[in-house]
């Protein structure tokens, strides 16, 4: 099968769904109102709530939402053939992520751009919040110790991307200062960026950098980790402007960039589908694709992360509440394009389906690796660049999303650390240093906990999909009570979130048998955790309903 | 290029362009700073915060928090001090607290 007709199925299928579905969604369930006064409006500080061009505001959701995990979850899931991972990114964005992206914003739109946790706090209930606060705490130290590995696994396997990979933040460090120093201008500094970036990709190759096996008794992963969690200390601590913003800004360029020399590769060579469309002949080990698949593609076809970003950012900024169907859906859209080109490179971008089965020969192989391989040899073989220059490019493009979500996250969990020593009076625990140090430790102690060189953060990939999805789960939650006080129908939210919990459990259930087997005790007491805190949101969920059912009830007879 | 464009009128055309190049820029300052609008402005209050506090504390009756700590500065600044009060045109230290020859 041609993997244009593949692309071409899916971009239309997200296509019609954004025209009629998106349209329904935010006509007949969250009846979005343009004339309805916004929190950007009501609140206008020029701080925090400021109308933004819906344009920009979707390109910053998307940006923020799309990093490597899009790429990560599709590019393992693909193990079961290709057929179930692209129809669950499929379904996953229209039924599922995109609803939740804007119900995420209409609800926080609603309640004077609340986060999503302090939400969960009002519509839900007090236990429910303490329940958000360590699920995110959770998703975030997984999310962190993953990329840790994620990241040092391709500077390892591609060495030519080392040299752009850091020095990508040179120049990043650089536009930074001549942008807030206002020496040039942003258009001329953002083809310096590109140029420069572009420049390093080419040259990598030629001067590839490679950590040997053994340093000092440690392997090579794992001194590249420690070195990862050493720079995004550092980075997460630094004022924004330094760093983070001419970064972030480079990054969103080079997502467009990235996204349209893979999808014009795709389209130039026409490539046929290797993998098989399902796989008969998983190899030992691998666990049933029910539920698993479901957790392992969290990222680009439903993620709990876009409603931290839609309820926590994006709704203080939203201009009329009608823009919440281009900056949610489309958003998650946006997503589920990256998500279908990584399935794409990782089952058609092999010469035969023995190459491609030698990369894909456990489960938890192939991930970015074969998206980075497969990618590559689509754009040399579609546009003619050379093999490793092609695979220099897409794996800094990973490298620098996952880096960007590392230092995001670092910042975000040394916020959480120094919330509880402000609740439980620890002086030392709030200072920045102390804080960051903690969430580093905690990162670096899953990173190694399963595996001495650093190779834990793998395994515990579907245990991070399935967090993320309890994360979605309780937003959808909120949705829902919203919706069913509003007397809206509330089955659109609902089945998601129905199914969502069913998925969760059965694969946190069938997870924590193969860590017992595999006589793993770390992960088997993360999964645990994990479980607790699904079976509490179930029962938060069942609660939560039958309070509002109750309610409106009593509000009918009365 | 479609015919229609080499009818127009350069000038026209000039200010097309110039208004095309306008927009890219908005689109594209706007995308660089307003993820971090928020926590740039934030730090700017701050600082600005603390400004005004040292202005006007003594004004307020608070007494500035800043001079406790100034006191650190003394050794380092007890060499260079003699030079700055006898150029000020004092021959003594001004300072009751401050000594110096």
């Amino acid at each position: 099968m041609s993997a244009i007709v593949i692309l071409f199925l899916g971009l239309g299928g997200m296509a019609l769904a954004y025209f009629l579905y998106s349209k329904f969604i935010a006509e007949k369930v969250f009846r979005l109102d343009s004339k309805f006064r916004t929190p950007a409006h009501e609140f206008e500080d020029g701080i925090d709530f400021v109308p933004t061009n819906r344009y920009v505001l979707w390109g910053h959701h998307f940006t923020s939402v799309a990093g490597a995990a899009p790429i990560v979850g599709p590019a393992i899931a693909v193990i079961w053939g290709w057929l179930p991972a692209f129809l669950w990114v499929v379904f996953g964005t229209i039924f599922f992520a995109g609803v939740h992206d804007t119900g995420a914003l209409w609800a926080s739109v609603r309640n004077r751009a609340k986060s999503v946790g302090a939400l969960t706090g009002d519509v839900v209930g007090k236990r429910a919040r303490s329940l958000f606060m360590v699920v995110i705490f959770l998703v975030l130290l997984m999310v962190n110790a993953v990329f840790g590995v994620v990241i040092a696994g391709l500077l390892m396997r591609f060495p030519s991307a080392v040299v752009p990979v850091w020095g990508a933040i040179a120049v990043a460090l650089v536009i930074g200062q001549l942008i807030y120093r206002r020496i040039i201008g942003l258009a001329l500094v953002s083809l310096i960026g590109v140029v420069a970036l572009y420049g390093l990709i080419i040259i990598g190759p030629s001067m590839p950098l490679q950590m040997p096996d053994q340093v000092a008794g440690l392997p090579g992963n794992a001194i590249w980790i420690l070195i990862l969690f050493g720079y995004a200390a550092i980075a997460s601590l630094l004022p924004v402007w330094v760093l983070l913003q001419p970064r972030d800004y480079i990054n969103g360029l080079q997502l467009f960039i990235g996204l349209i020399i893979l999808y014009g590769a795709l389209v130039i060579l026409n490539p046929a589908m290797v993998a098989p469309m399902i796989n008969d002949n998983v190899p030992a080990g691998t666990p049933s694709i029910i539920p698993l698949l479901f957790v392992t593609i969290a990222c680009g076809a439903i993620s709990g992360f876009h409603g931290l970003v839609a309820g926590g950012t994006s709704s203080k900024q939203l201009d009329k509440e009608t823009d919440a169907r281009l900056v949610g859906y489309f958003g998650a859209v946006g997503e589920g394009m990256l998500a279908l080109g990584a399935i794409l490179a990782a089952t058609a971008g092999f010469a035969s389906l023995t190459d491609w089965s030698a990369m894909y020969d456990a489960f938890g192989k192939g991930g970015v690796n074969a998206f980075v391989e497969g990618g590559a040899y689509i754009i040399s073989n579609g546009l003619g660049l050379p093999e490793t220059t092609a695979a220099t490019l897409l794996t800094v493009m990973a490298a620098l999303f996952a880096g960007t979500t590392m230092d995001t996250g670092l910042r975000l969990q040394r916020y959480i650390f120094q919330e509880w020593g402000e609740i439980y009076q620890q002086q030392w625990m709030k200072k920045p240093a102390m804080a960051t140090l903690l969430a580093v430790g905690s990162c670096l102690i899953l990173a190694f906990g399963a595996g001495a060189d650093g190779s834990g953060g793998l395994l515990i990939w579907p245990l991070f999909g399935t967090t993320n999805q309890l994360l979605a789960g309780l937003t959808l939650l909120v949705v829902t009570v919203m919706l069913v006080r509003l007397g809206r129908p509330m089955w659109f939210t609902l089945g998601p979130l129905l199914f969502l919990l069913v998925m969760t459990v059965l694969a946190l259930l069938t997870q924590l048998r193969s860590f017992y087997e595999a006589g793993n005790y770390f992960l088997l007491v993360l999964d645990i955790v994990v479980l607790i805190a699904s079976i509490l949101v179930a029962m938060e969920c069942a609660a939560a309903l039958k309070r509002v059912r109750r309610e409106s009830a009593t509000k009918a007879e009365g | 290029m479609s015919e229609h464009s080499n009818d127009e009128h350069p000038v026209d055309r000039r200010a097309r362009i110039k208004a095309w190049l306008g927009q890219a820029r908005f689109y594209a300052e706007e995308f660089y700073s307003a993820r971090y609008r928020g926590a740039i402005a934030r730090a700017q209050r701050d600082e600005d915060d603390l400004f005004m506090l040292m202005v006007f504390s003594e004004l307020m009756g608070v007494p500035n928090p800043v001079a406790y700590y100034t006191l650190e500065l003394q050794p380092l600044m007890l060499e260079r001090f003699h030079d700055w009060h006898r150029r000020m045109g004092m021959e003594k230290s001004p300072l009751d607290d401050f000594r110096c020859c």
